[in-house]
């Protein structure tokens, strides 16, 4: 587990560097070929930590498979906190994205809802407060006052709005009730600051977590979870309001019929996910009601 | 610890020169490993501060932006999980803020956030000390009784000091590669000892050897006469070939002291042994003149009845033997001589042919004289029968005798007669009491002949001896030539 980490900086940079210069390659073939035949072309994806998003060759083979599904090109853009995507989808560099139920929230102006997975049946998922599984004193929240806490993201619902609208409901001050705070921009890497003893706490997405579980017992078993979230709208997929309605169903049927073939099947068991419904933005009214009581909305 | 010193050298050169070898390779092989462990240290400290300072220029930003996971992202990367293997792996990094509180850590467990340096222990108590202004980056420290060395870094951005970054590395990893060096030295310690003993044994048992064998011959060198050394000993020119080249000529000198010695005592006795008879001799020949007178008076008494003229002829017969035999050792070389020449030669070779043919001896004649020779004739004759008849006797039946008569040498003044024969060779014993009256150990012989043959040499002033050469049994005379000796002749 450790050992991927030094790795994970160049895998990164690398990556990013490649992103980079595939958009500046992507700006001068748009300057000298047909503007609006070549955005209507290709289809950009925004990708976040929703889910565990480094797990690159599954999002080779998603994208492969979305490309031949959908007959267009096909672009994965990955940031490593929700707030680069949101700006993306505020300046129009992307036409669907992966995101939080609270930057969904934060974005309802400029995007539509395109299509809710489904986590064990079901459109919801939770926040999990996660100790380190041989520290036995930590039993609830209220153990953790003036212990060194790590947060997912600013933007995540379950890594930051939910614990912290709990810390709230107990009767303290979130912004004084740990020693420290810090955030880890991905929910997997609140799991392993935890599992390393940086931080005696952390907030969790609940279906990374367990998804984790599966994935890398060896670290995710050394947490373990000492208060459940109420439940929330599963982190949907969203289109900007830009996109034509034909890419907009286009997306949402390909999303939807993902279960009914059998390499989709087989990427939404890699996902843990069981499929895509097109919900309903009440999903979300538990988010916009904690966001309601920070003053957020 | 005397007993060491008293050992033979035999042991004592070998085993002090292995101590020797020992000690050299014992002191080098240490100087050698404590500069390997020196130069591991140092390696570390190298290795330590490129890797800090590419670290501390890497999460400088973190620290400003208070971005404690990518700092410890950052601090974990150089940590592989294991606990460090080799010296300059390091053990831990920690980041310290400007308050030396402990910023992030790359092992949260024994390094938390937040935490004082004053509850990490005396080490970083101490650490915290020198982090001061004024202090010679990169800083290491190696606290005593501690398992850990650390290199400590300045954080800056710009001119800012943001705080510190500490590398932590295990002690206990530097001992296992400073054992495994040290085995390896040990090694080849003990390889190059494996060469050099034997060869040292072998050198020191050639050196001392000879002189154990040395020692011995001059511990014994009272007791017996000492021979001389074998050439093939040590022949070598050093200054144990020299002690060995003293000891030879030491020996000689003294085997030809003991020759002499032994000439002198000799001398002494038959000087003494001659002075005795010569006394007794004339002690007998005084009473003995008279009593022959007495004896013939009476013989010439016409009144003498048949048997008192018996007993008196009995009795002059027995005073004429006395005579005879006083006579004989009286030994008297005469006052008047003239000088021998070659007639005397030939009537000695004459008279003594009866005996050559009757037992077929060989004779080998050689004598070269002049014509004359400044010698006393008659002496010099009995001498010469003396010598030939007893060889003539000793010589086995169809034996060979020699003669050798003439001057040593050219220049030289002296007449030597050398005569040999093939007979029974002489024992020690013989050898030593040969001249002595009566020492004859044959058959019939009076044992006068050499006595007498001795007294004539020694009266001359020459010398003679005999000794067993070739075989053979040899008697050599030696006289001194000159007129003086013809004509005077002590008594």
């Amino acid at each position: 587990m450790t050992q991927s980490i030094p790795n994970l900086l160049p895998n990164r940079n690398r990556r990013r560097w490649l992103i980079n210069s595939g958009c500046l390659a992507a700006a001068g073939l748009m300057g000298l070929t047909h503007k609006a035949k070549a955005t209507e072309s290709k289809l950009r994806i925004g990708m976040t930590p929703a889910f565990l998003h480094d797990q690159h060759s599954l999002l080779d083979e998603w994208r492969e498979f979305m490309s031949t599904s959908l007959q267009r090109q096909v672009e994965f853009v990955q940031r490593d906190s929700y707030r680069e995507t949101m700006d993306l989808l505020r300046l129009e560099k992307l036409d669907f994205a992966w995101i939080c139920d609270y930057p969904y929230l934060h974005l309802k102006q400029e995007v539509r809802l395109l299509a809710v997975p489904l986590y064990q049946g079901r459109p919801y998922y939770r926040s999990y407060l996660i100790v380190r599984r041989d520290n036995t004193q930590f039993k609830s929240m209220g153990d953790l006052s003036g212990s060194v806490f790590a947060y997912a993201d600013p933007y995540s619902n379950t890594g930051y709005l939910a614990p912290r609208y709990h810390i709230r409901n107990l009767g303290h001050d979130p912004a004084t009730f740990f020693r420290k705070t810090f955030f880890t921009w991905s929910h997997r890497k609140v799991v392993e600051a935890v599992a390393s003893g940086l931080a005696q706490g952390g907030a969790v997405d609940s279906y990374i977590r367990d998804t984790l579980v599966h994935v890398e017992p060896d670290l995710a078993l050394r947490t373990r979870v000492i208060w459940r979230s109420p439940e929330y709208g599963f982190p949907p997929f969203v289109s900007h309001r830009s996109v034509s309605a034909a890419d907009f169903q286009l997306m949402q049927k390909h999303l939807l019929e993902m279960s009914t073939t059998e390499r989709g099947r087989n990427l939404l068991s890699r996902l843990n996910l069981d499929g895509f419904t097109i919900g309903s933005p009440s999903l979300y009214d538990g988010v916009a009601h904690m966001m309601r009581a920070f003053g957020e909305a | 610890m005397r007993w060491l010193f008293n050992l033979s050298f035999r042991r004592k050169i070998p085993l002090w020169t292995s101590f020797v070898i020992s000690f050299s390779i014992f002191v080098v092989g240490t100087a050698l490993m404590t500069r390997a462990y020196e130069d591991m240290k140092r390696a570390v400290v190298i290795s330590a501060s490129n890797l800090g300072h590419t670290l501390a220029n890497t999460v400088a930003p973190t620290l400003l932006h208070d971005d404690v996971w990518r700092a410890f992202e950052i601090v974990r990367s150089p940590i592989h999980g294991e606990p460090a293997q080799t010296p300059v792996q390091v053990d831990a990094v920690v980041v310290l803020g400007r308050d030396h509180k402990v910023f992030v850590s790359s092992d949260p467990d024994t390094l938390p956030m937040l935490t004082e340096p004053a509850t990490l222990g005396a080490d970083w108590i101490l650490l915290s000390k020198h982090l001061g202004a004024g202090t010679k980056w990169p800083l290491v420290l190696e606290p005593d009784n501690s398992d850990y060395l650390y290199v400590a870094l300045p954080i800056t951005d710009r001119d800012a000091q943001l705080g510190h970054l500490v590398l932590r590395y295990a002690k206990s990893v530097f001992h296992p590669w400073f054992i495994d060096s040290l085995w390896q030295g040990l090694g080849i310690g003990l390889l190059v000892l494996a060469v050099l003993i034997p060869i040292n044994w072998y050198w020191a048992s050639r050196m001392a050897t000879p002189l154990v064998d040395l020692a011995q011959r001059m511990g014994r060198i009272l007791e017996i006469e000492p021979e001389p050394l074998p050439p093939d000993l040590y022949p070598y020119h050093d200054e144990l070939g020299q002690m060995f080249q003293a000891y030879d000529r030491m020996a000689l000198a003294l085997r030809e002291k003991a020759a002499l010695e032994n000439e002198v005592v000799k001398s002494e006795r038959l000087a003494a042994i001659g002075q005795l008879t010569a006394g007794i001799a004339h002690e007998i020949n005084n009473p003995l003149a008279g009593l022959i007178t007495v004896v013939d008076t009476l013989k010439l008494q016409r009144d003498l009845d048949p048997r008192t003229l018996r007993n008196l002829e009995l009795i002059d017969r027995g005073l004429m033997q006395i005579r005879d035999t006083v006579a004989a050792l009286l030994v008297q070389t005469r006052v008047q001589a003239r000088p021998l020449n070659q007639h005397d030669l030939e009537d000695i070779h004459t008279l003594i042919q009866t005996q050559v043919s009757k037992r077929r001896i060989r004779l080998e004649w050689s004598a070269a004289m002049p014509a004359e020779l400044p010698a006393p004739a008659s002496l010099v004759r009995q001498i010469l029968i003396n010598l030939l008849l007893n060889a003539l006797q000793a010589a086995a039946e169809g034996g060979q005798v020699s003669l050798w008569l003439g001057r040593k040498d050219e220049s030289g003044s002296g007449l030597s007669i050398v005569v040999r024969n093939d007979g029974v060779l002489l024992s020690d014993e013989q050898l030593v009491r040969l001249f002595e009256p009566f020492a004859s150990t044959r058959a019939g012989g009076h044992g006068l002949g050499l006595w007498v043959t001795y007294q004539i040499v020694t009266q001359l002033g020459g010398r003679i001896s005999a000794r067993n050469i070739d075989g053979q049994v040899e008697f050599v005379v030696n006289l001194p030539l000159g007129e003086a000796l013809c004509s005077t002749a002590s008594a």
